[in-house]
Formats: C-alpha cells, structure tokens, sequence
C-alpha cells in the first residue's frame, strides 16, 4: 500500500511538471510578452523597444532557465544595467540586490505578481479558492447524497416507473451544460420580467423583485440562500444527472450478480438485500467518478462564477486569461491541476481502499 | 414452523404438470411444458439433460426465482403439502434459505466479494431463527468445520477472493446447510471445478445428505456424476421430462430412445475409435419456438414412425413392473430394448507414421511481478518444466491435466506465440522453440494448427462464416484467385460436413456444434498436419460431443494428421488416443500409450484422477481415492515433488524425499514413463482403479 | 400590423420548418418498414427512448440541411427598431414578416440565428468527434494490446491532458495570439495524420495478401488522403477544394484535442479485454499481423459501445463548442453559434430573457438527444 502511494505520488508530480511547463511554456509564448511588454510599459512602443524591454526583464533566456526560475530550483535573473544599478527577478518589493534571497519561485512561495490586480498572486488566489471553497462545498452537500439516492432507487429495480422517471430527469440534466442550465435558472427563478418572480412580486409573496438573486455579488460578503441557491444548484444539476447514471448502471449491474440471488433465496429481504448485499459493491464505481468529476466541476465552476459573477477562483481565472496576466494565470493553472492530481489519487486510494478483493491481495 | 399439518412419510416435493414460459417482445418461449417429478424426504432426484432443455428452470420455479420474464403458466408445486406457486413473497422469504436451500454453479460469483464469509453465513440463522449474532457466527464456525474446511477460524473471517474455487463451493454448501433445510437444490454444483477437487464435493454432498437427511434436487449434465450421486433420476429433454425412475432401474433398462441415444454418445468403458465408435445423435436440439409436432425427440430418433409418433402430444406412460419408472414414448412397449445399436461403420487401426514432433527438456518460465500494485519482487513461474515428448505421423496424443497443469502454456511454445526458456522443439526437421509465429514461414505455419475450447468465442462474430474461412485461405497463401478460395471455402464445408450456405451466415446463428466445426474447417484450409486440440468439445453438449470427436476421427484418417489433444476429461482420453501425457504442476507425470496409463501401476496423481471421473455404467467398480485440499498454485509450487502434498502414497517413499527432490522419471517396461519416487516394487503392487463387473 | 400570439408563432414556426417534417416523416416511415433489415439501425426502433432521441437529433440534423430555406431573416442582418424586439413582433417597413422569436440585442432575428446556429453546430461537432475516434483508436488499439512501455508512454500522456481543466486549455489554445506561433497548424498536422494512417492501415492489413489489389487500394486512399490534409491542416491545397477557415480550425482541432484521450482510454480497455477472446489467438495461430487483429478481429467487436459512446461525445462536442462561444473563444462574434448567442444574451438576461433561452434550449435538445439516442443504442446493443 505504502509503496502504491508513493508510486502514485512520483508520477503524480512528474504529470504536475509537465502540466506546469506546458501551461508555462504556452503562457510565455511570444504574442503573450509582446502583449505583456505593451501592456506594462507603453502601448505604442515599437519593436525594438518590446525586445529591449523582453531583454531587461529577463523574458529573452532560454524557456527552460525561466521555468526553472519560476519554479524556483534556478536562480533568479539579476543583471547591471550600465548605471550600475541591478535589477532582478528576485529584487523588488522594497528588497535590494543584497537582501534578496537567490530563488524566488513557486517552490520559495512566491508566486509573482499580478498584473490586472496588482496584488500579489499568493493573495488573491487565497482570497478567490475561499470563495469557492464554499460554493464547492455547497454544490457536494447538494450532489453527491441526492445523486446516490436517485441512483441506487432508480437501480434496484432496473425498467419500473420509478427507474423510467429517475433516469429521464438523470439524462435530461446530463444533456444541459451549466450555461444553459444557469441561464433558464435566472430566467425562471430569478428575472424580473420573466418566471414566476413577477407572479409572485404581484401576489405580494416576495418583498424584492425577484424571488432568487441572479447575481452572486452579494454572496461575497455574506452567503444567504437566496444569493447562493442558484449557482450551487447549477453547477450540482450536472453533476447530479451524470453521478446518478453512473450509480445506476453500477447497481443495476451488481443486482444481476449471483451473490445478489444467493442473497435473495437465502430468505434475506428487498431492503436488507439492497442496504447489507448490494449498495457496498455498487458504490465502488460512482465513487471513483465522483472524485474524476474534480475537473469537470471546475469547468462549472468558472461557468457558474462568470454567470452570476461571483468572484471566486474561477472568475479569477477568466479575468487573468482574459487581460494576458501570466504570472496569475500560472498560478491558477498550478491550483487548478494540483486539485485535480489530487483528487484522482484519492479515488485511487478510495477505490483500493473499498474493494476487498484489491486491498488483501 | 409450518409443517404441523404434514405427513414425513409424504412426499416431500411435488410438481405436477408444471409449465413455465418466458416471456420476450416477440412472442412466448415455452421453456417447460408438464414436469411432473416426487421427492420423497431423504432422497436424492437428479435432473438430467442438455443445456437449454429446462432443468435449471425447474430448480428456479422451485424456488420462485424466474426473473421478470418468466412466468408459471400452468402445474403446481407443493412443498410439504403446501402450494409454493400461490405463497406471496413474504412467506416464500422463509422457506428460502430455511427450508429449501440452493447451491449454484459459480462459487465464486455466488458469494458477495465485499462481505466476510463468517457474515455471510452467520446471516441465514439470524434472519430465520432471530439468533445472535454471536451464536450464529459459533454456529458458522461449526458448520465449517463440518464442511471440511481446514482452520474453519481463519476461513469465517476471510474474503471469498481469499479462497480457492474449492474452498468456496464448501462455504456455499455450508451456508445452505446453517438453516438445516429440508430440501437442496444443487445446480451443476460441480462443473466449473477440476476433476480431482470435484469427486471431494461429490463425497461431502452424499455425506452430509446421509448426516442431516436432507432431500436434494440434482442438477447435472453429467451421467457419471448423476449415478455417483442420485437414487433416482429424471431425463429432461427440450422442456420436458422423457424418462423418470430409479437411477439404477433407468440407466439399465432405459425405455425412452433419448436417454439410449445419450447414452450410446458417451465414451464409456469399453468404447474404442476403431472397433465400436460412439454413436452421435443426428441433427440438433430444437429451439424453443421450431419444437415439432407431438414427440419432441421424434425428428432425431431411430425409431421415429410418422403419423404416430408426430400425432399428438405424448403423454408419460408407467414401466410396469419398476419403481415409478415411466416414459414419454408412445413406442416404448415395441421397441427391443436389448437389440445391439446398428453397426457403425468400424474402421483399423492405423500406424504411426513418421516423426514429426519432438519435444527435448522444454522449459518455460514467466517472470511475474508480485503485489497488487505493480512493482514489487519479480518471482519466476514455472509453467513447463522439463517437458520431453514425441509424437507421429497418424498419432493421437492425449496430454491431459487440471486447471494449472501447464497444457495451455505448452499449446503457446509450440505454436510459437510465445518462445521457450530452454530445450528444443522439432517441427518437421526444423528446429522452432525460438521462432515466435510472426518469423515462421506460412507454410510452418499452415500445416501446424490449432482447435480452441470455447465454440462461443473460437469464431469472430462481426466476420461471416465464409470470409472468416478464406481469410485462412488467403494468409495460407492457397488459391490463386478469389473464386478459386470460394470453391476451396466450400470444399472445407463439405469437409466438416456443414451445408454450403453456412458461408453466408454469421456466427451467432450456428450451435456451438457447429461453430466448433467451422474452427475445424479453418484450421485444416492449410491442410494442417499436426493439430492441437484444446479441449474441443468439453464445452459442447454430449451428444454433439461424439459427432465433433468423430470428424476430427475421420479427418485424421484421410490427412494422416497428428493430433495432440488436450483434455481433463478422461472417458474421451481414453476413448480416442494412442497415447497419453498425463501432467501436474508443470510437469509431466507419467507418459505411456493408453494401455499402460489406464492400467497399474499408475503415477499416485493419474491414480486419483482415474478414480474421480465419474463413470455412467452400473457395472464398473471404482476404488475411490479422494485426494485432500487443493491444487497448489503454479505461482507457489511445493518443495520436491510437485504432488507430493496431495500424494497418498507419500508415506512408502523412505527419508522424506518427496519434500526434498523433484523425482526422476523411471522408465518401465514398453517405454511407459512415469516420475515418482516410488520403488518399483510398490508400482508392481498397485491394483486396478476400475474394474468392470462380469455381466 | 399586431403582434403574434404565442400560439400563431408555434404554427408560423412549424410552417416555416415543414421541410424538416417531411424529411422526419419519410426517414421514420422507410425505417419502420424495413427495421428488421437494418441492423442495429432498425433497432432503435424497437425502443421508445431510442426513437425519441433519434427523432430530436434528426430534426437539428434536417433543420441544418434545410436551414436556407427555413430562415425568415438573414441571420446577420440588423433591422432598425428591432432591437430586443419581443417574439412575434411585425418587423417595421416590411409587412407580413415577423420575428418569430423576437429579436436579439443588435437587431438580428433569433429565429432565423438558431436555425442557422444548428448548421454550424453540426458541421463541426460529428466531423470533431470522428477525427477524435480515428486518432484515439489508432493510438489506443496498440496501447490495449501490446502493453507494456508504449501503453505506460501513451496511457501518461492522455492523463496529462485529461487531468487539464478543459477551460485553461481552452484559453491556452484557443486565442487569437497562438495562431501567430503556429502551434495550432502543428497541432493540426499531427492529428490529421491519424485518419490517413488509419485508412491506409486499415486496407493494407486486409488486402496484403493480394499486393495488386492492396496497392490500389492503399493508393487511393493515400492520394486523397493527402490531398485533404494539405488543404485542412496547412491550407495548401493546390486545387483550392479543400480548406479551413483558421479561426475554425484552431477550435476544431482543439475539440479534438480535448476528446481524444478519452476515446484512448475507452479503446484501450475494451481491446484489453477482448484480446484474451479465442478467435484473437485463432488470428495469432496463423501468423495474421497485429494491425489486421486489432483493426479487423478486435475493432468490429467493440464497435457496440464505441457507437453510444460517439452518440455520447457528439454530445459533449457540442456543449464544448457552446462553452467556447460562451466565453467568446474562437468564433467570430458576428456568428450566429449557441454559445456566443447564449453568452450575448446573457447580459440583458434579467429584462429580454428570449435571446438568450431559445439559443440554450436548442442545444439542450440537440444534447438531450444524442444522449438518448446513445441510451437507447446502449440497451438494444445489450439485448442480443
């Protein structure tokens, strides 16, 4: 077990090197510092100058030097300028060329600085994955019990009206991406013009305009359940939709299991047969989909947060891919892949973890 | 609980007139139609027949357990006097598991992996006795015991996965035993179990049916195992019962031309290739909805007499004169029972012919990574070890073994998908253990081919009959344009005796008969001459058995091919080779022509695998010689002999050198070899395993 | 002149659509009739889930192909006064013509945009998808059945773009900056390579046997083969037939990017099964090449869930290529798309709901559908 794990854990961080240095590598091409050049220094500089400026601040060494200075295993960059006056990677915030520490880079915890926030990168990533943090934790207290038991009901007894009903709503809500579902949701729920606010508003039910807000702003400072219920319940429809499909057709298959039958002429009942004999072998699999569905609620995430602008981790992310702000957007991309390397070696672990036949073999 | 009001001198189980059907989109499918059957308490009815002729329906109408689309469409069934066909599920739940209890063919899918067998057990007297928890798991532990389960406190905690196939077919049967029940229904208990592990089951199952006086339903497609088992029997043939009685009565005096027919088309005892072949039943078995008018035996049967035999239904007649022995024939009273079967056609024996075969000290070891997660120690298994043979022109080769004995990975070494770790292979004067297949010219390759086991997956279904044949064809490099490999294509029909249209169809429209002979044909397009057979027709249903046997027969005869079959089964070992490699853990036990293997003295191993394969004939006398535990793991073989830990000959071999060295191979008289370390003097002593009584 | 009843706009939208009802009308009436003789084909209509969703994909299918004749409105055309119209408002100066469905912030009549959205939509997403298959079963039949070092090289690769969040790789890739680098042209190279490679794999390991054959064959394919491929991934087609728009094939070949290791992943592990199976060893024992057992005894044979799966990810394609137009990536904004018209109409949301909400439940039935579709597919495959 210990020797998997760690196992997992190498090719874990060889595939986060990768990622990184790709994200890197595709952040750092040329369009993007010549856009960064005139961004940062004058939007009408000529050639010469954005090679000149690339040059000074060190964007024109070698793609490998820069990544590994960015990591943080490579020195940082200082060079003399012909006054006499040194400039380096490692040498701003008020630190001078001797109290500057060698490395500076992810590894050191300095993520660089933002361009379209001016913040450090550290802070607003802090600030935006709190943010998310509970629209996360929200959208999995929603999910992930309402997916298991619309799956393990519509499962147990594969073809009856409760399966037909169950697995109708399982793929409709599958075939409706976040977008559409996020916005027939306000429409619905929480425009003033349409739905059933105006009804309501007119019969006197609800005090604003609107019975849900269609905005998430406020959700910032305080989350209520009218600010938050719509962006939870989009990002969950999904996943509820897919989840609950997965666990149906694992329960529909472990019914059709000889040990089920056994079960059943050995005089146990419908529901002991379903709770003692069926539902642990059925959870193996949606188990495992649950934990690789990380990337995909990420997609819903940076959706849902662009739609109802709640600025989270991934707004942040759509502001910093949006205005060209490499050292942000690296940050988030470095986040972003680390939940997912982390989540699948959860389920990997989980899924050993689970299954008897795996864990003493 | 209920049975207050019932006789224990009644019978136990009663089904009268049952029928059942499936129903599909299309249309109804009859599976049974009239069963009638009695079991009185303490007896034990075997359900005979070919798969898809209804006995497993029956065992599951029994227990009220036919799935969504099956459905009792007429008959009763009455347990202790009571109507199980009108219960509701509630009280069907406690008869389950308490009164009527059922063991299944796949040990290992019929426990729930992610349970502990002490739970599962414990589970059957907490629901139907209301016991606690700790008394039921007590009782569990004993129940293991009883079973004959080695160390009964690690297995109650262990994982199904943490058994073998043997082991878990024990905890089955206990977990139906921990309710006492007055009724088992076993359904094929043993077949997906070796030979050797099989014959213990068989001895627990009579045992424990002696020790608890439980009734039993016995479901089987095997003869032998039927008569080893049974008091009476019952002979099922496409949903209905043709033959019933008692075991003996029926299987001396059979008075339905099926169970003639069947009986005619197993090798028993005395059966040879040459002088009196088996006898195969012509044609197929009807599908449900294509069952003729009136008998449903009659298109395929001797004695079949238009007008009468396909009138009208046939009803069951009563055999004066036996014990409730009765017949679904309207001819039974006419038909002269004792008249020997119409010759077949009798052929000679053919001579050995040339060398074309030899093995010298073949080896090949795998290296296996162990732990379940990859990496970890790499450990070496020895899937053949020092295996030396010859074979000739016009020669059957029998190479015979259980599940690990190392048969399949020599099929591959010789085939040349995978190449050998040491010794040599001569193919036709040409030396291949290093050749892997890709570097072998066609022409080796043609003429060295290979029959598979399994008819369901020998033939790629997405691919025609035809094409699948010319594809052969084509990479043999015969033929030299399309139409001539189409007329070839049909000549190999016409070979395997198929009919010509055959080539337009696919292959989830052949039996597995047929499909078995299309495996045939394309493995001769080459005009093979030698043929590995793996287990060619342990899959099939036994009357197709002997057709597929005989036209691999025949068609040895006109190529002079050679043929190494390889099989568990011993009858037909015996029945069709001239000689016989008998092989355990890798090696090869003992190796002689069928005369010197089938008669003492014997290797201990082919010893105790003659004496577990049940035989279909009253009058032979087997010593029975059950070997304990199971067969050990190629992965980690015993020190020493590799059977010494099964080996009941172990205590006459002096110092314990079983333990400590792998035996040398002693060579008796008429080349017959066998490695073990027994003196030969104890060999000299050994006695016949099977005798047939004097008629 | 009034403005339409909800009712009138239904009936002057399904008038307007009556090519598309023929068109269903004869596919369902032939199918019905000679079910039995097609194959799984003819078993979708055997199941009420599988017609249904056959009878929604087909009506985007044939609104597409008839989208010309459907359109009231050119669909990039700006009427003055019609902006935000309300459904069924009369369009000023021009007596008779209505927009259906109102009209969209600058003017342009959605009816008319979704039914030409619906032709876009699918000209790109099944061709994606097939080029997905071609490259992920060439990839994953060796991976599947050789094993070992290829599989681990390979299997690492499509997890490292599988564990991408779709939408980072989307912003990487997508934007207008890295078509000056080049990378979506090499990107483009390498993945139209595969459906050559496969074709001509494909026919040689079948006709090899028969060389003159084989070489017409494998010639033919190979001369149109890289004819195409000029035109697609470079644009050099010297006959000027075959070509891409760039801003198109940067989102293509992105979509095909994203989908291929998944359909890797689902190769590799049904040829990992499947070639255990006898008439895989039957194939080996008379000295058949690899490529003709994995491409004509192994692939056939997965072709059950290899056809829900396409159903699946013609799907998910399109809700990829919504997610790129909501997050205005490579397309451009005058295109009447789903997505971009979602994300269009999504800021004024709150007061004009209709742009944006008929664009969304287009694509949810189209989705709904396929997903449908597949199930049905799924079931009828599993009843043999």
């Amino acid at each position: 077990m210990l020797l998997f794990t760690l196992r997992r854990l190498g090719v874990m961080l060889l595939t986060a090197l990768a990622l990184t240095f790709v994200v890197f590598f595709m952040t750092n091409l040329a369009p993007n510092l010549e856009k960064l050049a005139k961004s940062e220094a004058s939007v009408r500089m000529s050639d010469e100058d954005v090679t000149l400026w690339l040059d000074r601040n060190g964007f024109t060494r070698p793609l490998l030097v820069r990544y590994g200075e960015w990591l943080g295993a490579v020195p940082g960059w200082t060079r003399t300028a012909e006054d006499g006056v040194i400039t380096g990677r490692c040498i701003r915030n008020g630190l001078t060329a001797e109290t500057a520490p060698r490395y500076c880079g992810v590894l050191q915890g300095d993520w660089g600085q933002s361009t379209v926030f001016k913040q450090p990168v550290t802070e607003i990533l802090s600030r935006s994955l709190g943010a998310t943090g509970w629209l996360m934790f929200w959208v999995m207290a929603l999910m992930v019990p309402t997916s298991l038991i619309l799956g393990v009901l519509s499962g147990m007894r594969e073809g009856s009206r409760t399966d037909r009903v169950l697995s109708s709503f399982a793929i409709a809500s599958t075939a409706t991406p976040e977008y559409v579902s996020g916005v027939i949701l306000i429409v619905l729920l929480g425009s003033a013009t349409a739905g059933i606010s105006p009804v309501l508003a007119s019969w006197g039910w609800i005090e604003g305009k609107t019975l849900f807000q269609g905005t998430a702003t406020s959700a910032m400072d305080k989350i209520t359940f009218w600010n938050f219920a719509l962006p939870v319940l989009t990002i969950a429809l999904y996943g509820i939709g897919y989840i609950a499909r997965m666990t149906r057709a694992s329960m529909t298959e472990v019914m059709t299991q000889q040990y089920i039958r056994t079960a059943r002429l050995k005089g146990v009942s419908f529901g002991q047969v379903i709770m003692r004999h069926a539902l642990r072998n059925a959870l193996i699999a949606p188990f495992t989909v649950i934990m690789l569905q990380f990337p995909w609620l990420l997609n819903g995430v940076v959706i849902v947060e662009t739609l109802f602008n709640y600025k989270g981790f991934g707004w942040t992310l759509v502001q910093a891919a949006g205005n060209n702000d490499i050292q942000l957007l690296l940050g988030c991309s470095v986040v972003a892949v680390f939940v997912v390397l982390i989540t699948q070696l959860i389920s990997d672990i989980g899924y050993v973890f689970l299954n008897p036949r795996i864990r003493l073999s | 609980m209920s049975d207050t009001t019932w006789d224990p001198s009644k019978p136990i189980l009663e089904i009268e007139n049952l029928s059942i059907s499936f129903f599909t989109r299309l249309r109804e499918i009859p599976a049974v139609m009239d069963f009638s059957c009695t079991v009185m308490p303490g007896e034990a009815m075997g359900l005979v027949g070919e798969s898809g002729c209804g006995k497993s329906t029956v065992a599951l109408a029994v227990m009220r357990d036919l799935g969504k689309n099956g459905r009792i469409v007429a008959g009763s069934i009455r347990f202790k006097g009571r109507d199980l066909t009108t219960m509701t599920e509630e009280e069907l739940r406690h008869i389950r598991g308490s009164e009527i209890a059922m063991i299944y063919q796949e040990p290992m899918a019929s426990l729930n992996p992610a349970m502990k067998v002490g739970e599962q057990l414990a589970e059957v007297p907490m629901i139907h006795q209301g016991m606690s928890r700790a008394e039921a798991w007590a009782l569990a532990r004993q129940i293991v015991a009883d079973v004959r389960l080695p160390d009964p406190d690690r297995i109650i905690n262990a994982y199904p996965h943490q058994l073998s196939g043997g082991q878990q077919q024990r905890i089955v049967i206990a977990m139906a035993l921990m309710a006492k029940p007055a009724l088992l229904i076993l359904d094929e208990p043993t077949t997906a179990l070796d030979v050797t592990v099989e014959a213990g089951i068989v001895d627990l199952v009579k045992d424990l049916g002696t020790k608890y006086g439980t009734s039993m339903l016995f479901i089987s497609h095997n003869l032998g195992l039927v008569l080893d088992v049974c008091d009476r029997l019952c002979v099922m043939y496409s949903g209905e019962a043709v033959e019933t009685g008692d075991v003996r009565q029926v299987f001396d005096k059979m008075r339905h031309p099926y169970t003639q027919a069947l009986f005619r088309s197993i090798p028993l005892p005395g059966a040879d290739k040459n002088s009196s072949p088996l006898i195969a039943i012509p044609g197929n078995f009807p599908l449900p909805h294509e069952r003729p008018k009136g008998c449903n035996f009659g298109p395929r049967c001797d004695y079949f007499q238009d007008g009468r035999c396909n009138a009208g239904d046939v009803p069951m007649s009563v055999v004066p004169g036996d014990d409730r022995h009765a017949s679904r024939c309207v001819k039974w009273a006419e038909i002269d029972w004792a008249a020997p079967p119409k010759a077949g056609k009798t052929t000679t024996k053919l001579e050995p012919g040339r060398l074309v075969l030899k093995m010298d000290d073949l080896k090949k070891y795998y290296a296996v990574s162990t732990g379940a997660f990859g990496g970890g120690l790499k450990k070496v298994v020895k899937a053949n070890e020092t295996l030396s043979f010859e074979a000739r022109e016009n020669e059957t080769l029998a190479i015979v073994g259980e599940s690990g004995c190392g048969k399949s990975t020599f099929a591959k070494v010789l085939m040349g998908l995978e190449t050998a770790t040491s010794g040599q292979i001569m193919l036709f004067d040409e030396n291949v253990q290093n050749t892997p297949i890709q570097s072998r010219h066609p022409g080796t390759v043609s003429k060295l081919q290979m029959v598979f086991q399994n008819p369901f997956d020998t033939l790629n279904p997405s691919m025609n009959v035809g094409r699948q044949i010319i594809r052969a064809l084509e990479i043999f490099q015969k033929g030299s344009s399309d139409a001539d490999r189409s007329e070839m294509m049909l000549k190999l029909l016409d070979m395997v005796k198929l009919p010509r249209a055959f080539a337009e169809r696919m292959p989830r429209q052949l039996s597995g008969g047929q499909k078995q002979r299309v495996g045939i044909a394309r493995a001769f397009a080459g005009g093979a001459k030698v043929v590995v057979a793996d287990e060619p027709v342990s899959a099939l249903d036994v009357s197709v058995q002997a057709a597929v046997t005989d036209l691999l027969m025949d068609i040895q005869r006109e190529n002079r091919t050679t043929l190494l079959f390889i099989s568990h089964d011993l009858s037909i070992v015996r029945y069709l080779s001239d000689r016989v490699m008998v092989m355990y853990l890798g090696h090869v036990v003992e190796l002689g022509s069928t005369d010197q293997v089938f008669s003492p003295p014997y290797h201990p191993y082919t010893e105790a695998l003659l004496s577990a394969v049940p035989i279909a004939d009253t009058r032979v006398k087997k010593r029975r010689i059950v070997l304990e535990g199971d067969i050990p793991s190629a992965m980690n073989p015993p020190p020493g002999c590799p059977f010494q830990t099964r080996c009941r000959w172990k205590s006459q071999v002096p110092g314990g050198l079983c333990e400590k060295e792998v035996p040398p191979v002693q060579v008796l008289a008429g080349g017959h070899q066998i490695k073990c370390h027994l003196s030969a003097d104890v060999l000299a002593k050994m006695e016949p395993v099977i005798t047939i009584a004097a008629e | 002149m009034e403005e339409l009843s909800w009712p009138v706009i239904f009936a002057k939208m399904a008038w307007h659509l009556l090519p598309v009802w023929i068109a269903l009308v004869v596919t369902f009436a032939l199918s019905i009739r000679f079910k039995r003789r097609l194959g799984l084909y003819g078993k979708l209509f055997d199941s009420t889930v599988a017609m249904s969703g056959f009878a929604l994909v087909m009506f985007w299918v044939f609104t597409a192909i008839f989208a010309d004749i459907i359109i009231t409105h050119d669909p990039l055309g700006q009427i003055s006064g019609m902006k935000n119209a309300l459904p069924g408002s009369p369009v000023k100066g021009a007596e008779g013509t209505w927009y259906l469905l109102g009209g969209d912030s600058l003017a342009r009549d959605v009816f008319s945009r979704v039914v030409m959205g619906a032709r876009r939509v699918l000209a790109i997403a099944p061709a994606a998808t097939v080029i997905a298959f071609m490259v992920g079963i060439t990839l994953g039949l060796p991976a599947g059945y050789f094993g070992g070092k290829l599989d681990t090289l390979l299997s690492f690769v499509a997890n490292l773009v599988l564990a991408f969040p779709v939408i980072l790789l989307f912003y990487l890739l997508v934007t207008p900056e890295i078509r000056v680098t080049g990378i979506p042209i090499i990107l483009a190279a390498v993945l139209f390579l595969f459906p050559v490679i496969f074709i001509c794999v494909l026919l040689n390991s079948r006709y090899f046997t028969n060389p003159p054959q084989r070489n017409l064959y494998v010639g033919v394919s190979l001369v149109i083969g890289l004819w195409a491929y000029s035109g697609l991934a470079f644009n050099l087609d010297p006959l000027g037939v075959w070509s891409m728009d760039p801003n198109l094939l940067n989102v293509f070949v992105s979509v095909v990017f994203v989908n291929a290791p998944t359909v890797f992943r689902i190769v590799r592990g049904i040829v990992m099964d499947l070639k255990s199976r006898d008439y895989v060893a039957a194939g080996q024992t008379r000295g058949e090449g690899p490529w003709y057992i994995m491409l004509w005894e192994i692939l056939p044979n997965a072709r059950g869930p290899l056809i829900v799966d396409f159903c699946l990810r013609i799907g998910y394609t399109t809700i990829l290529l919504g997610t790129l137009g909501f997050f205005g990536l490579g397309v451009s904004p005058e295109s009447p798309d789903w997505g971009s018209t979602i994300d269009d109409g999504r800021r004024l949301l709150a007061v004009f709901p209709h742009p944006a909400v008929v664009p969304a439940l287009a694509l949810m039935s189209l989705v709904l559908g396929l997903n449908l579709l597949a199930d049905g597919l799924r079931e009828e495959s599993l009843r043999d």
